[in-house]
């Protein structure tokens, strides 16, 4: 057994480990070397748990370490690469619910965390932390389970919205709070199991009026509640290690949730409100748009506009991955830098359906990270470019969130593909993106539509070249 | 320093009042934590963002600790069961979220 000072030491050197693990990833080379630190910090830190005289169960406890750790295994390895998003969503599910379990144990038994008075009562401090604990986590589980739900398409994507929502969720969140502070001064476990309740419906609640394309917002959101869960037991047990790797998760999913926002250029409460993304507007938009002239092309057109540029700028969106045609364009890809054409790949950061995912995906079809660049990057480089190839994106591409101030997503940053000498767009319809706009890049004279399923327009793109 | 010496230690300080409580010395680790969070995220590529997601993932799973401490005593009760259920919980997100997250980084390549 270790002494109690060796123990706090041991997780100092987890906690650095895990700090060196988000380091790592500020670059691809490094971030391997940085998830090998992780790794070593959290075994060190179970470790030197399962060595505390209080911790006997063993049988048990490698039990369900081994259960838990082979379906993880498994789903880790099979996960295809388009469902890391409902993936992630998941797993915030089973912190937020593992943080609840923890924290209703806690108060089970106090006297075995160690958080009790004399009496065998809980310390006021402990109350406190146990209350916020428990609901943060509840709140994390049932709504990550909603993200989860949308994400995979086993619940609607399209905003849930009724009449006194916000008024309900508001009633509920004092009725919850009132609970807590009855808890908070006379611990029983009914005010602890009402506000336990309260906050699995709050989460539910809070969810289902946000259209599923916010979902890369709402998925950092949690990410970050994850985090404060974490840290919330951390200040259960007196464990500045768990302190520590929450608030640093905390911190990271409040930032990546942040910059989705700025990239959506609305505000977080503004997304939070929900709503956005239903039908009605895209309706709206349907008439005006019939009687404006677009030029149209096949994939032979396209071919010729390809090989002949110097410089190709590729804009792939989240359209691309529903059609799995990452292979197929990366074939198309490697056959124009085979004949000399310079190919690069820009990134909106709301490509995907999570931060980074775009990225992910073009890495798997072995796209290599360095012509892969993000927006504030490649803008600069549109007005030298000679085509640009607009697959399966749309909003981040139109050109009236800079021009027109009357425009819905005026002051988005957009991808400046109009500054191009010639535009090609792989679509299979002149239909409306996510914000329900029509996009005016379709109608510029240096446009061609390419009318096909983005798989179907690089296979015959392939074929042309070839 | 033995235990012995430092509860000496911290005895004497006490008697002169001047340990802080543990909630504050803990608070302070946790707003410290959060500024190296915000200056170590943000340094991070946006290349990376997914892979930063999987791998925090597997970081608050950290919360296995206080799991397998409420799982720990022999006597089998309803504290000990939920906190085995939750040393489970932990385990798939700890294995899936590294694992996940080396597949991942292992896919970026540069160019041959």
């Amino acid at each position: 057994m270790l002494s109690a000072n060796m123990v706090a030491l041991a997780y100092l050197v987890a906690s650095v480990l895990i700090i060196l693990a988000l380091k790592g990833l500020a670059s691809p080379e490094s971030s391997r070397r940085g998830n090998t630190f992780g790794m070593v910090g959290l075994f060190i830190a179970v470790v030197v748990t399962l060595q505390l005289s209080s911790v006997q169960n063993y049988a048990w406890i490698f039990a369900a370490i081994a259960v838990g750790g082979l379906i993880g295994a498994v789903t880790a390895k099979k996960v295809p690469m388009t469902h890391m998003p409902q993936t992630v969503a998941f797993m915030h599910a089973l912190v937020g619910l593992a943080a609840v379990f923890i924290a209703v144990s806690a108060f089970a038994n106090p006297v075995g965390y160690g958080i009790a008075d004399a009496t065998g009562s809980l310390h006021v401090a402990s109350r406190i932390e146990l209350f916020l604990g428990t609901f943060i986590g509840a709140i994390t589980f049932t709504a990550s389970l909603i993200a989860f739900g949308k994400l995979h398409g086993s619940l609607s994507g399209s905003p849930v919205t009724f009449a006194g929502q916000h008024l309900i969720n508001l009633l509920l969140g004092i009725v919850m709070i009132t609970a807590g502070v009855m808890f908070c001064i006379e611990p029983s476990w009914t005010p602890f199991l009402i506000m336990l309740a309260i906050a699995m419906l709050l989460g539910v609640l809070l969810i289902i009026p946000i259209g599923g394309a916010d979902m890369p917002v709402i998925v950092s959101m949690l990410n970050s509640y994850s985090g404060w869960a974490a840290a919330g037991i951390g200040f259960t047990l007196g464990n500045n290690m768990l302190i520590i790797a929450g608030a640093l998760v905390g911190s990271s999913g409040a930032i990546l949730s942040y910059i989705m926002c700025k990239a959506m250029n609305r505000s977080l409460f503004n997304v939070l409100l929900g709503g956005f993304g239903g039908d009605a507007p895209a309706a709206a938009a349907g008439g005006a748009r019939e009687d404006r002239p677009f030029k149209s092309g096949a994939a032979e057109d396209a071919a010729f506009l390809l090989q002949n540029a110097r410089s190709v700028v590729i804009v792939p969106g989240y359209g691309l991955a529903v059609a799995r045609a990452q292979h197929a364009l990366k074939e198309v890809v490697d056959i124009l830098l085979k004949q000399g054409v310079q190919v690069k790949f820009a990134i909106h950061p709301v490509a995907g359906r999570m931060p980074g995912h775009m990225n992910v995906l073009l890495a798997e079809a072995d796209v290599p990270y360095d012509i892969v660049h993000e927006m504030d990057e490649i803008n600069p480089e549109f007005a030298d470019t000679d085509v640009v190839l607009v697959i399966g994106a749309n909003d981040v591409t139109n050109p009236s969130a800079k021009t027109d101030p009357t425009s819905p997503i005026y002051g988005m940053p957009i991808l400046e593909v109009s500054k191009a000498a010639h535009v090609l767009v792989i679509k299979r319809s002149l239909s409306v993106g996510y914000a329900g706009l029509d996009n005016d890049l379709f109608y510029m004279d240096k446009t061609m539509m390419i009318f096909d399923d983005a798989k179907k327009a690089c296979e015959s793109l392939i074929q042309v070249l070839d | 320093m033995s235990d012995t010496l430092m509860s000496d230690a911290v005895g004497h300080a006490a008697q002169a009042s001047q340990v802080a409580d543990p909630f504050v010395m803990s608070f302070s680790v946790f707003i410290l934590a959060i500024f190296i969070g915000y200056h170590v995220v943000w340094n991070v590529t946006p290349a990376l963002h997914t892979p930063l997601m999987s791998v925090t993932n597997a970081i608050s799973s950290i919360v296995i600790v206080g799991a397998i401490i409420a799982g720990g005593p022999l006597e089998m009760n309803l504290a000990t069961v939920l906190g085995l259920i939750a040393v489970g919980l932990a385990s798939v997100n700890i294995f899936g979220g590294f694992m996940v997250t080396q597949r991942m980084l292992a896919m970026f390549k540069k160019r041959s």
